[in-house]
Order: C-alpha cells, then sequence, then structure tokens
C-alpha cells in the first residue's frame, strides 16, 4: 500500500507533477471559498474557458502560455467584472458574453497556430483535460511564483473579502473599498485558475476551484473552516486523482475532479444523515 | 474629541431605473436623535438611507454628514436583510468583529484592544452569550442586535437601520429600541425605517413620513396628522388614526404595507 502511495515518486515528472498538483489542491480551494459564498461559480468556470485565447496567442507566437495566460487572464476577469459592474445588463449574461467570444476567439487562433507550426502548437486535449504528468520545471517555478501572490492577496484581503461577501453595501458605508476588493478576487482567480491549468485543465479547473470548498462548506461551521478543510479536501482529490493519473493513465483534470465530486458527494450524505440544528 | 454629529438633506432627488424614487427631500437631524423613516412599501425609505450613505447618486440636491470628520467608519448601515448573505458562515462574535475592520489597516492584525471592544459591544446588546452562534441561527430580532452592535464596534456616530423590525415581534422590538435608545443618549444619531407603526410615538424622537417626498418631519406627535396618514396610507391609514382629546393623533398598531 505504501508503496503505491509512495512508489511513484522515484520518478523526477512524478515528484513535480506532486508538488503542482498539491498547490493546485491547496491553493484553488481556498479561492473557491470566496468564489461559492459569493456565488460567483459561473465566473469561475467561464474565466477558465476565456483563458483558451491567451493560451492560443502564445502557441501561435512560440512562448510558454503563461506568458500571455498571466496578464490576459487577469485582464479578461477585470473586464468580467467591470462589464457586471458597469453596464446595464445582468452579471450573468457579461459573463457569459465574454466566455464566448474569447473561448470562440481562441479555439479559432489555435487552429490557425496548428496550420502554422504544427510540432509547436499547444496539446488540446492536454489543454482542456489537464495533463499533471507533463508537467515541466518552468510549471513548478511558476506555479510557486503565483502561490506566493495569491497567498499574499489572499491574507492581506482576508478581512474585507469576507465582510464584503457577508455584507456588500454595510462593507462599504463603513470604509471598506468593495470595487478594489472585488478586483483584488477577480485577479487572484485569474492565477489559481493559470496555476490549474496545467494539473486540471480548462474543462475541469473550476471543480477543483467549487468542489472542495462546497464539500467544506457543507461540513465546516465557520468561514475559517470552509478554507482551511476546502484545502484538505483539495489537496486529497488532487494527489488522489494524480495517482489515478499515474496507475489508471486518465487525463488528471478529470480524475482530480471525480476524487473531489465523490467527497462532496460523501459530505452530502453526513449533512443528511447528522444535520446542525438551529438553537432556537 | 469627538464632534457633535449631523445629517443635512438639502432638495434631493433621487432617480432609480428611470423614474424618481425620491424628490425634493429636504431636512436637517442634529445630535442625539433618534429618527424614525415610515412610509409604505416603495416610498423611498431605502433609497434614502442609499442616498444619505452616498451608495446612491443624487440627481439633484446635497447631502452633508457633519461630525464625523476624516474618521473611518464614521457611518454605520444595516441595509435590508435580502442585502446581507445571511447564510454566510459567521458566528455572531465574527459580525461584531467586522465593525473593527476599518480601524485596522491592511498590514496590522486583530489587536486585544479590538477584541475587548468586540466583548464589550456584545455585552452591551446582551449578546456575549450567544456570541459563537452563527447568524442564521439567530432570531430576526438577534440578529438586529448584531448588527447594532457591528456599529457600536465600528465606533459609528451615525446609525442607519433599514426595515429594523421586519419580522421581529413586538418585545424584541422594544428591546432594540432600549439599546439604540442609549446610543441616542451619547449623542449619536440614530435613524430607522420601518413600516411598523407601532408605538411609534414612545419610540421616536422624530419622525419622517416619506412617500417619494417627505409628507412631515417632527416629533412624532406633530408629524402625524389624519391628513399625512391618509397621504401615506390612503384611506385605510386615516381608519386607523383616531385624535385623542389633547390634540395628537394615534395609530392603531400595525398598518398596512402597500
Amino acid at each position: 500500500m505504501i508503496d503505491l502511495i509512495f512508489g511513484p515518486f522515484q520518478y523526477s515528472f512524478m515528484l513535480r507533477a506532486l508538488i503542482v498538483s498539491t498547490l493546485v489542491g491547496l491553493l484553488l480551494p481556498v479561492v473557491g471559498a470566496y468564489i461559492i459564498t459569493r456565488g460567483r461559480a459561473f465566473m469561475t468556470d467561464a474565466l477558465a474557458h476565456s483563458l483558451v485565447a491567451p493560451v492560443a496567442v502564445a502557441s501561435l507566437l512560440g512562448f510558454t502560455s503563461y506568458v500571455t495566460a498571466v496578464p490576459g487572464g487577469i485582464a479578461i476577469a477585470m473586464l468580467m467584472g467591470f462589464l457586471s459592474r458597469h453596464t446595464g445588463i445582468s452579471d450573468d449574461t457579461s459573463i457569459g458574453v465574454v466566455f464566448a467570444a474569447m473561448f470562440a476567439l481562441g479555439l479559432i487562433v489555435l487552429s490557425i497556430s496548428i496550420d502554422v507550426n504544427p510540432s509547436r502548437a499547444v496539446n488540446i486535449e492536454g489543454l482542456l483535460l489537464g495533463q499533471v504528468l507533463a508537467v515541466t520545471e518552468t510549471d513548478v517555478l511558476v506555479s510557486l511564483v503565483l502561490t506566493v501572490a495569491v497567498v499574499a492577496g489572499v491574507i492581506l484581503f482576508h478581512r474585507q473579502l469576507v465582510y464584503t461577501t457577508f455584507d456588500p453595501v454595510g462593507a462599504q458605508v463603513s470604509g471598506v473599498k468593495t470595487s478594489l476588493v472585488e478586483y483584488v478576487l477577480l485577479g487572484m482567480l485569474a492565477l489559481v485558475i493559470v496555476l490549474g491549468l496545467s494539473a486540471a485543465g480548462i474543462v475541469l479547473v473550476m471543480a477543483m476551484l467549487i468542489i472542495p470548498s462546497a464539500a467544506a462548506y457543507l461540513l465546516a461551521r465557520r468561514f475559517t473552516g470552509v478554507i482551511i478543510l476546502g484545502a484538505l479536501i483539495g489537496v486529497v482529490s488532487a494527489v488522489a486523482g494524480l495517482h489515478l493519473s499515474f496507475y489508471a493513465n486518465w487525463p488528471s483534470g478529470p480524475a482530480m475532479a471525480v476524487v473531489a465530486a465523490s467527497i462532496f458527494g460523501a459530505a452530502t450524505l453526513h449533512k443528511r444523515a447528522f444535520p446542525v440544528k438551529a438553537d432556537e | 474629541m469627538k464632534s457633535e454629529p449631523s445629517i443635512t438633506v438639502t432638495d434631493v432627488t433621487v432617480e432609480r431605473e428611470g423614474f424618481r424614487a425620491l424628490f425634493n427631500v429636504s431636512f436637517h437631524i442634529g445630535p442625539g436623535n433618534l429618527v424614525g423613516v415610515v412610509g409604505p412599501n416603495g416610498a423611498g425609505k431605502s433609497t434614502l438611507f442609499d442616498a444619505i450613505v452616498g451608495v446612491l447618486p443624487l440627481a439633484r440636491g446635497t447631502v452633508k454628514i457633519d461630525g464625523i470628520d476624516d474618521r473611518p467608519g464614521g457611518i454605520a448601515y444595516v441595509p435590508q436583510r435580502d442585502y446581507i448573505n445571511m447564510r454566510f458562515p459567521a458566528t455572531v462574535h465574527d459580525v461584531v468583529l467586522m465593525g473593527r475592520y476599518c480601524h485596522v489597516g491592511l498590514f496590522s492584525g486583530i489587536s486585544r484592544k479590538d477584541k475587548e471592544i468586540v466583548r464589550a459591544c456584545l455585552e452591551r446588546v446582551g449578546l456575549w452569550e450567544r456570541r459563537n452562534a452563527l447568524i442564521e441561527e439567530n432570531s430576526a430580532g438577534q440578529r438586529q442586535r448584531v448588527f447594532i452592535g457591528r456599529a457600536l464596534a465600528q465606533e459609528a456616530s451615525i446609525v442607519l437601520l433599514d426595515e429594523a423590525f421586519s419580522g421581529v415581534d413586538v418585545g424584541a422590538q422594544d428591546g432594540i429600541i432600549q439599546v439604540l435608545q442609549t446610543l441616542r443618549d451619547e449623542g449619536k444619531i440614530v435613524m430607522v425605517a420601518t413600516h411598523d407603526l407601532t408605538n411609534l410615538a414612545e419610540r421616536f424622537d422624530q419622525i419622517i413620513c416619506i412617500n417619494r417626498h417627505i409628507c412631515a418631519y417632527g416629533p412624532p406627535s406633530q408629524a402625524f396628522t389624519p391628513e399625512v396618514l391618509e397621504e401615506l396610507y390612503g384611506s385605510h391609514g386615516l381608519a386607523l388614526a383616531h385624535t385623542h382629546a389633547d390634540g395628537h393623533t394615534h395609530i392603531d398598531s400595525h398598518m398596512p404595507n402597500d
């Protein structure tokens, strides 16, 4: 059993994959906790799909995808936030428009990139479904840098994020800069999605953001508990997904998502069996 | 030394989604006042509060807040409960602690002094024993006291509570009013929007009757005339109001909302 768990890490590619998986499992649910309590799950999925555009541009120009994915992801997140706040159209509609436009644009640029240089073009299946076993040293390094940035954002803005999630108007009147906090959260969301791309892929990066925090939300009493338990469930899901990917040769995104969803299912059953009773 | 708070609203008109939600509103509230803002649903009570705290742009007019200087958190606002995420997993203590956030820098932590202030505020609103209960586990009346505790922790000089009595039974309403009266006695301005007309005269120093414009403003005995009630609530209001021998108008408790 121990061999089954630790045996694969004699290979350096598995060690790299373990580092990235752990960071993905740790960080995505932390940001996910703010996202689900704000009811912004759709935005996560939309932002992930929109990242096809900057990644495709990198592929066309022959850059590593982070060069465009990080600034592109932040820019798209800000655009979604701006449209939600400053146009008359509803949140999900404006997000849906950006999502569809960017995803479509990305697929077109990707197909051009494949025509122009088939050998250099990005692997679409890997991009969509994640290929954690193929992470490079650059991926590990970038993941560590992104982790530092997101952890700093969480530490600095946790209080404001909590207040604006709970009572946005009361927070604003008390002096919290709610629009700054919203954009910081969007920026962090963009960074963790970029971080999650190599492991979970565009289609299922949302799973690692949303499902562990949703399971933790069912089990934990307080918000800090949602964050901590979510991160724990995230790491278990990501590392178990990595093993499934290694042994069963499954794409890593679906493997991680299936484990996370199973934990969510168990949390739901637990919640139904032991509902928390109110005091009155 | 804190200076005394005041609110001066001059000729304010607010447009919401293309119609005039408030027009030509003017009044002045000095320090140490507990003010009830009454009117039917859709009368513009929330709009008035949003305009005072500056989250809604004014189409015309000015709102001048004095006496809070540059202090952070000078105004505390508790919006209607629909605008608050009551399912957020925060305890009573967590919510009152939020009142301290405007006093804590980005790079600082919550100090022992902040925690002591939070404890004192929780004791003052009678919720120290319930500090570990989740916000959603509290009754509507207890929640209002939590938010008053948060305003206390914020050290606000002006406190606005929108629909503070919605879903709160009469006994608990009296408990809320007692706490608010102590804030008033400290020189703060407290404004409470309500469409519940129970015991208004005993509860508030001043009443603003509003139906998209100010119908009346003054002490309850003067503000509530049969004419004002009819303007607010139509013939229902008139039917429930009766004038006593001493000249003041009495209202038979719960009024229709619409």
